[in-house]
């Protein structure tokens, strides 16, 4: 079964008076499971395809099939429903809010779920042991390293169990010591069997995934799945 | 999300933006201690006026010479133009009257005092035996006039707390003769001090049985003929009674003004309660100010985390999560605005009252239910439309936002 099913998706940009095609008629199927990395220059169509995938973003023609269901014609309540329960997010510049703390920026999505205050403490501090952060639970985001920092993110990513991560340049802002630490973990919860979709523009990087689609003017110019 | 969640996340960001957060309760707290103090002074005069008037005695009806009431045409009046005068016959007549308890002839004037080579500008009021009761005076000395001595032109004087210590000192004045213009009166009495009475100090007066003031002023009429109805209810007919008997006495002509104490009270209470109300609506538009300071304080807010607000979108945060989030912390704002400017507000009542001990300025509760309510409503309203801007930002472009 697949996870992700694209047919026929069109995502334009009016910017001034001409229109920009970030993304034409692109068809894409990612099985459950799978480490596909999305490459290519900047301006290629990457990002937009991680924001169609993580449902940010609405295509302008074109189907999207998450888990079997037409997730397009949902209401941006449900689509924040299926976000919040099924996919996970890892961004480049982290995305922490400064004033919580780590505990509590991995807290984020359980408070958003309603998940009862009792239960939310076990699954962090369970979090926090997982990903080598139990000392750094009352830090503040600028009192945390760069590689604690995606730490923190990746365990906020993962707090409510998703299906799918989604990870835009996760190593961009980190030395390769640390980026390459972040990678492992994240490979780890693929091995796992949680589905990771990483966005880069390193080859390097891309190359680690079972799967390379390469992206050029919003077109797929390369898939290498078997 | 949980309410409480919410209402956590709104005060964590109301704490993490200190600054902000401290501009934004004081605007606001000074709006609603603004309307606390200012409503404070307007009810503290209304109060002060009503009790000052209260004082005078109660179930009181006042008899001035003259009309001030329009009337028809009657034809006395071409003939006989001029009021006749309230005299103490009338004040008599009138007490005779079923509603009426008793009455007070009052004729005033000024004159000098003099005791021991000390001398002193005093009010002179000229009163019968009944004028202690119905002004609900007390002595601190000695005896008020009898009704023989009052009826007379005795010279007996009852004097004034003020009087007593500026003339006699340490002295008793009981049984002194004092010099009042060219005559001489026998102190008999002084009276308790009092503090305020409407328009003349009761602790300034030298009281003199009334034939006797009208004999040193010469004349033989009166300025106020108080009355005193039999009760409350009674109020009304002695009214009428004392008009009928003085329009008999007066060959059928209605030429003395009848008021009663309480509708001067409440036209008092009404006009100085108007002006309290005033007060409280100019006091309101820093309310209104501080409103809509929340609105623009809450729109540089969605601006400045507009990345945290993406994430939140991301994390799967429906729309109305972000909304309801932003509301409660505008509405935590003007909480405590409302709330700090409450506590100086009523701080600043009570430096009013120890800098002025007469003026009763405690704030009605209308108006600080009123401040409070309209604190809230404002914070909240105008917390509306910045929330709603935070909560339909695309996540896309938000995001990409740091």
């Amino acid at each position: 079964m697949n996870l992700i099913e694209l047919s026929g998706i069109e995502r334009v940009f009016t910017l001034g008076d001409s229109a920009v095609h970030a993304l034409r008629s692109l068809d894409l199927a990612l099985a459950a499971g799978e480490y596909v990395a999305i490459m290519g220059p900047s301006g290629s169509g990457k990002s937009t395809l991680l924001n169609l995938i993580g449902l940010l973003d609405r295509p302008d023609a074109g189907t999207y099939r998450f888990e079997d269901r037409d997730v397009t014609t949902l209401t941006a309540d449900e689509q924040a429903r299926v976000r919040r329960e099924r996919i996970g997010f890892v961004f480049q510049s982290f995305h922490l809010v400064p004033r919580l703390t780590a505990a509590e920026n991995i807290a984020l999505p359980l408070m958003l779920a309603g998940v009862d205050p009792a239960e939310r403490v076990e699954r962090v501090k369970q979090a926090l042991a997982d990903f080598g952060l139990a000392d750094r639970a009352d830090h503040r985001p600028d009192q945390l390293s760069g590689g604690q920092r995606q730490r923190v993110a990746i365990a906020r990513a993962t707090i409510m169990r998703p299906a799918l991560i989604l990870a835009d340049e996760p190593t961009g802002n980190l030395d390769r010591a640390t980026g390459e630490e972040v990678m492992r973990l994240l490979e780890v919860l693929n091995a796992n069997g949680v589905t990771l979709v990483v966005v880069t523009h390193d080859g390097a990087l891309g190359a680690r995934a079972r799967r390379q689609v390469g992206m050029e003017d919003g077109r797929k110019v390369q898939d290498n799945s078997s | 999300m949980m309410p409480s969640d919410t209402l956590r996340f709104a005060a964590r960001a109301a704490v993490g933006y200190p600054l902000r957060t401290f501009l934004m309760v004081l605007a606001m707290s000074i709006g609603v201690a603004a309307v606390v103090v200012l409503t404070a002074l307007g009810d503290g005069a209304r109060r002060y006026v009503v009790d000052e008037f209260s004082a005078l005695g109660s179930n009181l009806i006042i008899v001035l010479p003259g009309r001030s009431e329009t009337g028809g045409f009657n034809p006395a009046n071409v003939i006989t133009g001029t009021p006749r005068d309230l005299t103490v016959a009338d004040a008599q007549a009138i007490t005779r009257a079923p509603a009426v308890l008793r009455t007070a002839p009052l004729t005033i004037g000024t004159s000098e005092a003099t005791y021991g080579g000390k001398l002193r500008d005093v009010t002179v009021v000229g009163a019968t035996a009944d004028y202690l009761k119905l002004r609900r005076m007390e002595l601190a000395q000695g005896r008020f006039f009898s009704a023989e001595e009052s009826s007379g032109t005795t010279a007996v004087a009852v004097i004034g707390t003020k009087i007593q210590s500026e003339l006699f000192g340490v002295e008793p004045a009981i049984g002194r003769v004092l010099r009042v213009g060219d005559r001489r009166f026998r102190v008999i009495g002084v009276l308790a001090q009092s503090g305020q009475g409407l328009g003349m100090n009761p602790d300034e007066v030298v009281i003199l049985p009334v034939a006797a003031a009208q004999a040193m002023f010469n004349t033989n009429t009166l300025f106020r003929i108080l009355v005193e109805a039999r009760g409350r209810a009674a109020i009304e007919e002695a009214r009428t009674q004392t008009r009928e008997i003085l329009k008999a006495r007066h060959d059928g002509e209605e030429d003395v003004t009848v008021i009663t104490q309480d509708a001067v009270l409440a036209t008092f209470d009404r006009i100085l309660g108007t002006l309290t109300y005033g007060v409280a609506g100019i006091a309101a538009i820093s309310l209104a100010v501080a409103g809509i300071l929340v609105m623009n304080v809450m729109l540089v807010a969605v601006a400045q985390r507009t990345g945290e607000i993406g994430l939140l979108k991301a994390l799967g945060a429906p729309g109305a999560t972000i909304r309801n989030a932003f509301l409660a912390e505008a509405a935590l704002l003007s909480a405590s605005g409302a709330l700090v400017g409450y506590a100086l507000g009523q701080a600043g009542a009570f430096l009013l009252r120890s800098a002025l001990p007469a003026l009763p300025a405690y704030p009605p509760d209308w108006a600080v239910v009123a401040a409070l309510a309209t604190a809230l409503a404002t914070g909240l309203l105008f917390g509306v439309m910045p929330a709603r801007r935070a909560a339909r930002l695309d996540p896309v472009t938000a995001l990409a936002k740091r």
